[in-house]
């Protein structure tokens, strides 16, 4: 035990009044940002409005998703304070991620568009024409 | 500050000590939660791909709009809503009991650990709830010119476009939506419900343990810390499970 301690060259401080606002002042901000993500979410059910607008609120929404899970990352579980080593290794991994999506949701796009242009029947999940269906009936 | 001068003066790979500055134990916990976010990627990542893929995907607003005792009443996100924040407040009560660790402050652990132990509790609650009306409430769909009352299981799906049956004025019938969505909801919601499950069982540990005085002996609360990680980590990873199922 002895040994594991001196391998640390220096202790965070264990600071009092501060590190407890801090918090507070990080749960405020999180409950805010997932407010208004809510008030977004529900805004594009309540209110018609145009595809690109929509895809644009999508993309707000995204991008606040980020911020959280900055603030969780750096305030909760202290990696703002680690070693810059150490951040590296942890975040420098995680861009992979950049390149996963992009390739990925490009390919299930492509994957529809050629269903839809050389196998239309099987392009649809569900009945596209509602009139199939009635006839049946 | 004496933490600023060790920054800039230490040498971290001249040997003899942490280059990372940090213990073992707490090294490996990141990056067992970094290759842990690279599977939850994986399966948001797959989910995303499925979703761009289909030409028709359920409307979350539409299909996430009950809450408990509130009969059929249209209430889209509440429910959802009520558990991020059980989620986000559990998140908070642990980084106090990991702040009252590092002040050696053995009843300040114990009890925003018993807090953290039944926020966590109250979200799988939540979340029971949630996968029990989904399983088992019932939707009138039309399926090859017949109505049928299904569920949202990983086999069928109800959330499909509203189907144009005449003749049941007054009723909304729909039609079968892609299978996908119910297989991806319940198994990444599910994977994700095991982490908290997982966790809430290791925070009892550390419970247990605070409370025999265990860390009061070690002279250190770095278990606490560790488990604090991986709780983190299960609201982090909820805030993207959030977003890819009900925000958008």
């Amino acid at each position: 035990m002895e040994h594991a301690i001196q391998e640390i060259t220096f202790h965070h401080e264990p600071g009092g009044k501060e590190v407890v606002s801090k918090i507070i002042k990080t749960t405020v901000i999180l409950s805010v940002i997932t407010l208004i993500e809510l008030g977004m979410g529900l805004g594009m059910y309540a209110i018609p409005m145009a595809a690109g607008l929509k895809l644009f609120l999508k993309g707000v929404i995204v991008i606040l998703s980020l911020a959280k899970a900055f603030y969780i990352v750096g305030v909760f579980m202290h990696l703002g304070e680690e070693v810059k080593n150490l951040i590296m290794t942890i975040v420098v991994p995680l861009m992979l991620f950049v390149w996963f999506i992009a390739a990925f949701l490009y390919e299930g796009n492509s994957w529809k568009n050629l269903r839809n242009t050389y196998s239309p029947k099987q392009a649809v999940t569900a009945p596209a024409a509602p009139h199939d269906a009635g006839e049946h009936h | 500050m004496a933490t600023a001068q060790a920054h800039t003066e230490t040498k971290w790979w001249s040997g003899g000590k942490s280059p990372f500055n940090v213990e073992y134990g707490k090294l490996m916990m990141w990056y067992f939660l970094m290759s842990d976010a690279f599977t939850f990627g994986a399966f948001l990542i797959s989910y995303g791909t499925i979703r761009f893929s289909q030409n028709y995907w359920p409307d979350p607003n539409a299909v996430f709009n009950a809450f408990p005792l509130a009969g059929h009443a249209n209430l889209p996100l509440a429910f959802v809503s009520l558990m991020t924040f059980i989620l986000i407040v559990s998140s908070v009560t642990m980084v106090l009991a990991v702040h009252a660790g590092h002040n050696m402050d053995r009843k300040g652990v114990i009890k925003w650990m018993i807090w953290t132990v039944l926020g966590g509790l109250a979200f799988l609650s939540c979340q029971a709830w949630e996968w029990a009306h989904l399983i088992t409430g019932d939707h009138a769909v039309m399926i090859n010119g017949q109505i049928e009352n299904i569920g949202t299981t990983v086999t069928m799906n109800p959330w499909g476009p509203a189907a144009n049956v005449a003749a049941q004025a007054g009723e909304h019938v729909g039609t079968p939506g892609p299978v996908a969505f119910g297989g991806y909801f319940f198994g990444i919601t599910g994977f994700h419900g095991f982490h908290v499950a997982s966790g809430v069982g290791i925070n009892i540990v550390m419970l247990i343990m605070a409370i025999n005085g265990t860390f009061e002996r070690k002279g250190h609360y770095w278990m606490i810390e560790k488990a604090g990680l991986y709780w983190h980590f299960v609201d982090l990873v909820w805030v993207f499970v959030f977003l890819c199922f009900y925000l958008i």
